[in-house]
């Protein structure tokens, strides 16, 4: 059995928006999850956009502080303490590459940073065979390091967002959409540098993306979350082969499939509406109000996220009934 | 082939070069395609690889230092690269139309979403105030929208992204246009919108009988809804076929990486991806010859020298690779030595 690496339980992050007076309203952005991380595997978290996947990374590195519910790392409750002994363990590689570089500093300078930091280096010397290091490992060279960020494409600038993050010698790195914004020639590299690092390294990723392919293709376990709760979670050709929550059977017949024959053939299944409000989400069960087979019973309780065998986990009411 | 009265578009060796500071930048090269009445083609290709430049020379809305350096575009009878501002805002909107990716943008937040489609119709057509409301109505409710009478009182704050490129779609199609041209109409939507966008598109499509121009970097997107498809990469069509042809033999190098870098959703088996290595070619300074040949696994010496002519590969399957000519010469070759 792989050791656990990272565990969160009942984790809740509400943001407080301007209500009427007197009266406080929340943004449900992320509500009474739970998942677990082993050591050395990709944990991969889909959902459609303000589903709360981006916010569940965030929090978990404590970059948000969570309303409730516990983060557990290598079976210490690290929710409430000091975190910064934990930031050399844990880091992020974010979604823009253009955005999440300084742009006025060199890229030396913006790998050698977590090391100045956490004081890593002893001296310049050791200090820039460091950051060489770093460069050659992402797949970049040692002259690129006295250049700036607009110098590169993005695919090379994401590299140096890992370069970044790979500094401190983490165990686990949140992926939060790291390949959305390249071309698709250069996503196929990225992607396969991750898993190159992870072997090397034995790094532990948690993997967020709206892409299902890329993440089906990373992943060995896949969260499916909609509108800030987790609704199914299962390892992933399971998920892919036998969905059982309605919604992500939708969104896994949504995707576009490059191979005409496959997807002229292929039954979508087209959810009316749009996703409601995090502020004020639907009762019981969130997902009822786009669900083609919701009941009575699904307005008034909120379905159990259950184990339906081998780590299959749903929370519907009506499993092996539709 | 269809007798010329079908052809809707006709783009002959259409160039268009952005004079930039550092110097012309050639966003697109000796483009070549024609389009028929009722058909989708789709442009695939990178960021920057000329496929948006391309189908805005159509509407004559390339930005500032950009212009057509050269070729011709017929489209419907009209020489588009000889007219005047004042003819383009006739056929815009009336004859051809745009959808943008970002439905976030394109609309006005300081104007109703009713206002902004009926001041489209009354600018086009001879319709009353009163007429125009009306066939606004009609309009929302053919995208699929609930209530358009409500609707059209809201402003495009209140609309969630679907429903905004729904809006978009509405005002394109509001005069019935000949020719649509979508550019990436669902990269900014969710999965599950995409479908049902795309959808739509397609089935308004039938119903007035236009042609469509959808252009998009992702395969699976075009795969469906398509026709045919045109390949482009550095500002050239390095590829051009019915979708099958394009997605099942592949003949350029370029377009067979392409399909080869996407992960395959219905494998069991977890493979490697096989990624195109190296980055995308500088337009400031192309190459002599191939602009793949950089990045091409393949590559031979002819390929760094020359740009290699286009071939026709099978009826209508259009492709300019090395590698073709010299299949065909081996072929001709290996028939002289076996007799």
């Amino acid at each position: 059995m792989p050791e656990k690496l990272l565990e969160v339980q009942h984790l809740q992050q509400y943001f407080p928006v301007k209500g009427k007076m007197f009266q406080k309203t929340f943004v449900q952005a992320v509500d009474d999850v739970n998942f677990h991380i082993d050591e050395g595997e990709t944990f991969g978290l889909v959902g459609e956009s303000g589903c709360g996947k981006t916010t569940t990374g965030r929090t978990i590195l404590r970059l948000y502080e969570p309303t409730d519910g516990k983060i557990i790392y290598r079976g210490e409750d690290i929710t409430h303490v000091n975190f910064a002994p934990y930031r050399k363990k844990m880091q992020i590689v974010f979604q823009d590459p253009y955005a999440s570089l300084d742009a006025r500093m060199t890229v030396g300078d913006i790998v050698g940073e977590p090391i100045d930091i956490h004081k890593l280096a002893g001296s310049k010397k050791e200090r820039h065979d460091m950051i060489m290091a770093l460069l050659e490992r992402v797949g970049l060279n040692s002259e690129h390091a006295n250049r700036y960020p607009h110098e590169f494409s993005g695919g090379q600038r994401q590299r140096i967002g890992i370069a970044r993050a790979l500094a401190v010698n983490p165990e686990f790195i949140v992926c939060d959409e790291p390949i959305s914004a390249l071309d698709v020639s250069i996503q196929a590299q990225v992607v396969n540098m991750f898993e190159d690092l992870q072997q090397e390294l034995g790094l532990t990723y948690l993997f967020i993306a709206h892409d299902l392919a890329i993440v089906k293709h990373i992943s060995n376990r896949i969260g499916v979350m909609y509108l800030g709760k987790l609704v199914e979670l299962a390892e992933s050709a399971e998920l892919y082969k036998n969905p059982l929550h309605p919604y992500t059977r939708s969104l896994l017949s949504a995707i576009p499939i490059p191979d005409p024959k496959v997807s002229r053939e292929k039954k979508r299944i087209v959810l009316e509406g749009d996703v409601p409000s995090p502020v004020n989400p639907p009762s019981g069960c969130r997902f009822r109000t786009r669900c083609p087979y919701a009941t009575e019973q699904c307005a008034l309780e909120v379905p159990e996220f259950k184990d339906y065998g081998g780590g299959h986990y749903a929370a519907c009411h009506r499993i092996g009934q539709v | 082939m269809n007798t010329n009265s079908d052809v809707l578009l006709d783009i002959k060796d259409l160039h268009v070069s952005f004079f930039t500071p550092a110097g012309e930048v050639k966003a697109v090269t000796s483009v070549t395609y024609t389009m028929e009445h009722g058909e989708v083609l789709g442009i695939v290709g990178e960021s920057g690889s000329g496929k948006s430049v391309s189908a805005y020379s159509l509407m004559g809305i390339i930005a500032d230092p950009g212009k057509i350096v050269g070729g011709s575009i017929n489209f419907n009878g009209h020489e588009v690269e000889k007219m005047t501002e004042k003819e383009f805002r006739k056929m815009r909107g009336s004859e051809i139309s745009i959808i943008f990716q970002d439905p976030m943008t394109s609309l006005n937040p300081v104007y109703t979403i009713g206002n902004q489609l009926t001041e489209m119709l009354r600018l086009h057509t001879d319709k009353t105030k009163k007429e125009c409301e009306e066939r606004a109505i009609e309009l929302l409710g053919l995208v699929g929208m609930n209530e358009p009478e409500k609707r059209m009182k809201q402003y495009p704050h209140e609309f969630s992204g679907g429903m905004r490129q729904r809006v978009m779609i509405a005002m394109a199609l509001a005069c019935e246009p000949k020719l649509l041209i979508a550019d990436e109409p669902t990269t900014a939507l969710d999965v599950t919108i995409q479908a049902q966008i795309l959808e739509l598109m397609v089935a308004l499509k039938k119903k007035i009988n236009m042609s469509i121009i959808i252009i998009t970097h992702d395969l699976g997107v075009v795969s469906d809804v398509c026709d045919r498809i045109a390949v482009m990469y550095a500002g050239k069509i390095v590829e051009i076929g019915k979708t099958d042809d394009i997605f099942y033999n592949p003949k350029h190098q370029y377009t067979v990486g392409l399909l080869k870098s996407i992960p395959k959703i219905n494998e069991d088996t977890h493979e490697r991806l096989i990624p195109i290595e190296g980055t995308p070619v500088d337009l400031l300074n192309l190459p002599a010859g191939c602009p793949f040949a950089s990045r091409c696994d393949k590559c031979m010496k002819i390929c760094l020298r020359e740009m290699p002519p286009y071939t026709e590969v099978s009826e209508g399957h259009v492709s300019a690779c090395w590698l073709i000519q010299k299949e065909e010469f081996e072929k001709t070759q290996g028939g002289k030595h076996d007799a």
